[in-house]
C-alpha cells in the first residue's frame, strides 16, 4: 500500500481579511484582533503556516497615494510575536525584504520569533526592491561616508539583489549555527562581497535550528536560489500542465545541492471561491470580480497599461482609440513597451469582441480565482494536483473565500481529512515538523 | 488618605531584566506581577553587545496575556532602520492597545559597529543627536496617517482619505525619509518614548523628545536639579514641561526583608555603585524613602530595577507598594487603559492635522 501524498496548507495575509467593497467596518487595518482570529482560523485548520507580509512603502499613482485598496498594516515580526501568544502550534512566516534589513537585525529577530514561538518561525526572502521603498530607508538615501572602505554597497545601491539575497541567508545561517548546540556562544566572522560583519550573535541557537526559509520561484534565478536555500518555494497558480513543469524543475535542480527532493516544499498561491451547487459558485466568483473592480479601479488598472492620465474616461464606455505611452511613470512595475502595448491590443480586441465597456473589459480580463467550485469539487482538485506532483501544498491568498478563512477552514479541510490526504492533528510542534522538513544539520 | 494638596501621585515602573534569561515564561510571571501592584510599566533593556533576545519582540509576545499595564522594550537607533523601529514600537502599540514604550538608547561600541559592517563606533554626542532625529522622525510617521484616514467609502470605492496621509521628507543628518509609515497612527498617538538621561549627552534629546526621562543620582536633591534641568530645556525647546515625567532609577535589593536598611543605604539616600545608585534593605524602608523623595518634590516617581528579579519584584509589590497605596501616594487600580494614561499623559494632537486637537 503507496502512503498518500500529504498536502500542505497555508494562508497569506496582506493586513486585513475584509476590503472596501464588503462595507464601512469598524476598527484599523492594523487591528490586532482581526489577525489574531485569522491566525487562530488558520490554527482550527490545522494550518502549516500563517504569512504576513511586509509594508514598506504605500502604493501611490500619480503622484499620489492610491487610495481605492487596502492599505495599512502592521509591523511583520512584531505582529507575529504577539500571535505566538494566541497560538500553539501554527507556523508563523514573516516576509522580510533582504535590499532593507541588515542580516544581523532581521537573523536575531528571527531567531527570537522562534524562541518565542518554540520553533514555529518562517521568513519569506523577498529579494526585489523598488526603487521608491529606498525612499523610506537611510541605506540608500545617505551611504555613510565615515564607513570602512571595504563596506560593501557603500554606494547605498543594491546592484544585484538577488546576489545579496543569496548572501545575506548565508550570514543569517552562519549567525544562527554560531551558538553550538548546547548553549555556547561562539564568534562570527564573514566577509563577503556584500557583508562584512564580525563579532557575536545574541541569541541561542533557535528551536528549529533555523527558521524555515521561504523562496519564491519568479524567474530561473528565483527557482535556482531556492533549491540551493530554501525550505518552501511560493510558486504562481498556473494550469496543472505548467505547474507540473514547475514542480519538476524546482525540484530537479535540488540535486545539484546534495538536496532530495521532500527537502523542498512546493507551495502556489491560490484563491478559493465556493458554493453549495456549482452555479452558485459561478455566480459568486463573478461577483466577487466585480465588486473587486469598482468604475474607480478600472479607470487606474487602464491607468496603469496607457500611462497618461485617464480619469476624463466613462468607466462605462469604450476604450480609449489612444496609444499607451510606455515611457511614463504612471506604468507599474518594469514592464517593458512591448508589453503595454500588447495588453493593450489584447483588451481593445476583447472590448470589441464582446462589446464590452472599460470596466467590463478589466473585470474580464483580471485574473480568474484558482478553484471555483463545491467544496467537494475543490477538495478533488486540490488533491488530484499534489498526487500528480503539480504542487506540494497551497497558500491560499488574501480573501483567499469570500466568507474568508473561516469557510475554507470549515468546508473544505474536513473533506482533505476524510480523504486522508491532510493531517487530523498536528503530530509535532515545530513547523519544520508540519512540513516534514528535517532539522538543519549544524555547521560549528 | 488622599495625597498631599498640590503633589501628584507617584509613577512606578520596573525593569524585567536578568542575565542570560531566555524564558519567556518566567519573564511573564513577572510582567503580571508587575501588573497586580498596578506598575505604570515595566521595561526590558536590549543590546547588541549581549546575550538577549529582542525585547521588543519578548513585549509584543507578552502584551495579549496583560490587559493595563505598558510595555517598554529598548531599541537602539544607532544600527537600526529608523523606519522599521518606528513601525515595530507602533505595532506593539497596536498589539497592546495602547500600552507600548519605547526606551530610546545608541549603540557606541566598535564591537557592536562590526555586527553591521556598515560603519564605525561613532562619539556618544553625535549618536544621541542621530537619536534625536530618530525620535523626531518617529513621532512624525506615526502622525503620518491621520486618525480617521481609513474610510472605507463604498460610493467612491475609496479604502483612505489620502488628504490624510502625508509624506513626512524628513531630512536628518544620518537619514532620509519620505514617509508616509505603512502601519496606521497606533492608538496612543505616539507610543511613550522614554530616554536615560542621566549622562549629559542625552540629555538634549530627553529634553525634546521623551515623555519620560530616567535619572540615576543618589539623592534628591541631585535628582530634583537634573528635573529642573530637564525641564527648562524642554520650554526652551517649545515643550511644555508638564509633559515631561522624570522618574529616578534606583537598584533595589531587598534580600534582606526584615531588617532595615543597611546604614547608608536608606532613608538619606541610596549608595552610588557602578551600576548606578543602589539601595539595599527592607521593603517598609524603601516604601519610607520613596515617600521622602516624593516629599521633597524631587522627582515624578521611580523606576526600580530588582537585583534579584523575582524575589525583589514580588517584595517591592507585596511590601513596598501597599504601603504607598495606604499613604495615598500611588494608584490602587489601573483608572486607565493605555500607557499614557497611567503617566497622566495626554493623547498627542497629529502635527499634520489641520483640524488639530487632542482627541
Amino acid at each position: 500500500m503507496t502512503v498518500r501524498k500529504r498536502i500542505h496548507l497555508a494562508a497569506h495575509v496582506p493586513g486585513t481579511d475584509d476590503t472596501v467593497r464588503s462595507g464601512p467596518r469598524p476598527g484599523s487595518p492594523a487591528e490586532f484582533a482581526s489577525f489574531a482570529h485569522l491566525a487562530r482560523t488558520a490554527e482550527r485548520g490545522l494550518f502549516d503556516f500563517l504569512l504576513v507580509a511586509e509594508g514598506l512603502r504605500l502604493p501611490e499613482h500619480k503622484g499620489r497615494i492610491h487610495d481605492l485598496d487596502v492599505v495599512g498594516r502592521p509591523e511583520t515580526l512584531t505582529v507575529l510575536s504577539g500571535l505566538a501568544a494566541v497560538t500553539e502550534r501554527l507556523g508563523l512566516a514573516a516576509a522580510a525584504c533582504t535590499a532593507f534589513h541588515e542580516p544581523y537585525e532581521l537573523a536575531r529577530r528571527l531567531a527570537t520569533l522562534d524562541h518565542l514561538s518554540g520553533g514555529r518561525a518562517a521568513w519569506n526572502v523577498v529579494t526585489s526592491p523598488d526603487a521608491r521603498t529606498a525612499e523610506n530607508f537611510r541605506r540608500l538615501a545617505h551611504p555613510d561616508p565615515a564607513g570602512p572602505p571595504e563596506a560593501p554597497d557603500s554606494a547605498g545601491t543594491v546592484r544585484d539583489p538577488l546576489a545579496r539575497a543569496a548572501e545575506f541567508v548565508q550570514v543569517a545561517r552562519e549567525l544562527w549555527d554560531s551558538w553550538t548546540p548546547d548553549g555556547t556562544p561562539r564568534p562570527f566572522a564573514h566577509h563577503g562581497r556584500h557583508f562584512d560583519i564580525a563579532g557575536e550573535f545574541t541569541v541561542p541557537r533557535a528551536p528549529q535550528g533555523h527558521p524555515v526559509v521561504i523562496g519564491s520561484a519568479d524567474s530561473p534565478q528565483d527557482r535556482e536560489f531556492a533549491a540551493s536555500a530554501a525550505d518552501v518555494v511560493l510558486t504562481r497558480h498556473g494550469t496543472p500542465q505548467e505547474s507540473r513543469a514547475l514542480y519538476a524543475d524546482v525540484k530537479g535542480r535540488l540535486a545539484a545541492y546534495g538536496r532530495a527532493p521532500q527537502d523542498l516544499r512546493i507551495m502556489p498561491g491560490v484563491s478559493v471561491v465556493l458554493g453549495d451547487t456549482a452555479a452558485e459558485a459561478q455566480e459568486r466568483a463573478a461577483t466577487v470580480r466585480r465588486e473587486r473592480i469598482s468604475p474607480q479601479d478600472a479607470i487606474v488598472a487602464l491607468e496603469r497599461i496607457w500611462g497618461v492620465d485617464l480619469s476624463a474616461y466613462d468607466p462605462d464606455g469604450p476604450l480609449p482609440d489612444i496609444d499607451p505611452d510606455p515611457g511614463s511613470t504612471l506604468v507599474r512595475g518594469r514592464a517593458r513597451a512591448a508589453e503595454l502595448l500588447a495588453v493593450a491590443e489584447r483588451w481593445r480586441t476583447l472590448s470589441r469582441e464582446k462589446g464590452l465597456s472599460i470596466r467590463q473589459t478589466v473585470i474580464e480580463a483580471s485574473a480568474r480565482q484558482s478553484f471555483v467550485g463545491t467544496p467537494q469539487a475543490v477538495a478533488d482538485e486540490l488533491d488530484e494536483l499534489v498526487r500528480t506532483d503539480a504542487a506540494d501544498g497551497f497558500v491560499l491568498l488574501p480573501h483567499p473565500t469570500p466568507g474568508g478563512l473561516d469557510e475554507f477552514v470549515d468546508r473544505v479541510v474536513p473533506l482533505l481529512q476524510e480523504r486522508g490526504t491532510f493531517r487530523t492533528e498536528y503530530t509535532g510542534t515545530t513547523l519544520r515538523s508540519h512540513l516534514g522538513l528535517p532539522e538543519p544539520v549544524w555547521k560549528g | 488618605m488622599t495625597a498631599q494638596p498640590g503633589r501628584a501621585l507617584l509613577h512606578l515602573a520596573a525593569a524585567l531584566d536578568r542575565q542570560g534569561v531566555h524564558d519567556v515564561a518566567s519573564l511573564g510571571e513577572s510582567v503580571r506581577l508587575a501588573e497586580l501592584g498596578a506598575l505604570d510599566f515595566v521595561t526590558l533593556g536590549d543590546s547588541f553587545a549581549r546575550p538577549g533576545l529582542d525585547a521588543l519582540a519578548v513585549l509584543a509576545r507578552l502584551a495579549p496575556a496583560t490587559r493595563r499595564i505598558g510595555l517598554v522594550p529598548t531599541v537602539t537607533t544607532t544600527h537600526t532602520e529608523p523606519f522599521h523601529v518606528q513601525a515595530a514600537v507602533a505595532t506593539l502599540d497596536w498589539v497592546s492597545r495602547g500600552r507600548a514604550g519605547w526606551h530610546i538608547d545608541v549603540s557606541t561600541t566598535e564591537g557592536e559597529a562590526r555586527l553591521f559592517g556598515r560603519r564605525h563606533a561613532a562619539p556618544a554626542d553625535a549618536l544621541w543627536r542621530e537619536a534625536g532625529e530618530a525620535a523626531d522622525l518617529a513621532a512624525r510617521l506615526w502622525d503620518s496617517w491621520e486618525d480617521d484616514a481609513v474610510i472605507r467609502d463604498e460610493a467612491t470605492g475609496r479604502f483612505v482619505d489620502r488628504d490624510k496621509l502625508h509624506h513626512v521628507d524628513f531630512e536628518g543628518s544620518a537619514f532620509a525619509v519620505r514617509g508616509p509609515s505603512t502601519v496606521p497612527r497606533p492608538p496612543q498617538g505616539h507610543p511613550v518614548r522614554v530616554v536615560d538621561a542621566t549622562e549629559r549627552h542625552a540629555r538634549r534629546t530627553a529634553a525634546r523628545h521623551a515623555d519620560v526621562a530616567l535619572v540615576r543620582v543618589a539623592g534628591p536633591a541631585q535628582a530634583r536639579a537634573v528635573r529642573d534641568e530637564l525641564r527648562t530645556a524642554a520650554a526652551e525647546s517649545g515643550r511644555d514641561p508638564d509633559r515631561l515625567r522624570v522618574l529616578a532609577g534606583l537598584s533595589v535589593d531587598l534580600g534582606d526583608g526584615e531588617r532595615a536598611a543597611e546604614p547608608g543605604h536608606g532613608g538619606g539616600g541610596p549608595r552610588q555603585t557602578a551600576q548606578g545608585p543602589l539601595y539595599r534593605g527592607g521593603p517598609v524602608d524603601l516604601a519610607e524613602l520613596i515617600a521622602a523623595w516624593h516629599r521633597a518634590d524631587a522627582v515624578d516617581g521611580f523606576h526600580l530595577t530588582p537585583v534579584e528579579p523575582r524575589r525583589d519584584l514580588e517584595r517591592l509589590v507585596n511590601g513596598t507598594v501597599p504601603l504607598l497605596q495606604h499613604r495615598g501616594l500611588f494608584r490602587t487600580f489601573y483608572p486607565g487603559s493605555t500607557l499614557r494614561e497611567h503617566l497622566g499623559l495626554t493623547r498627542p494632537a497629529n502635527q499634520y492635522a489641520v483640524t488639530g486637537g487632542a482627541s
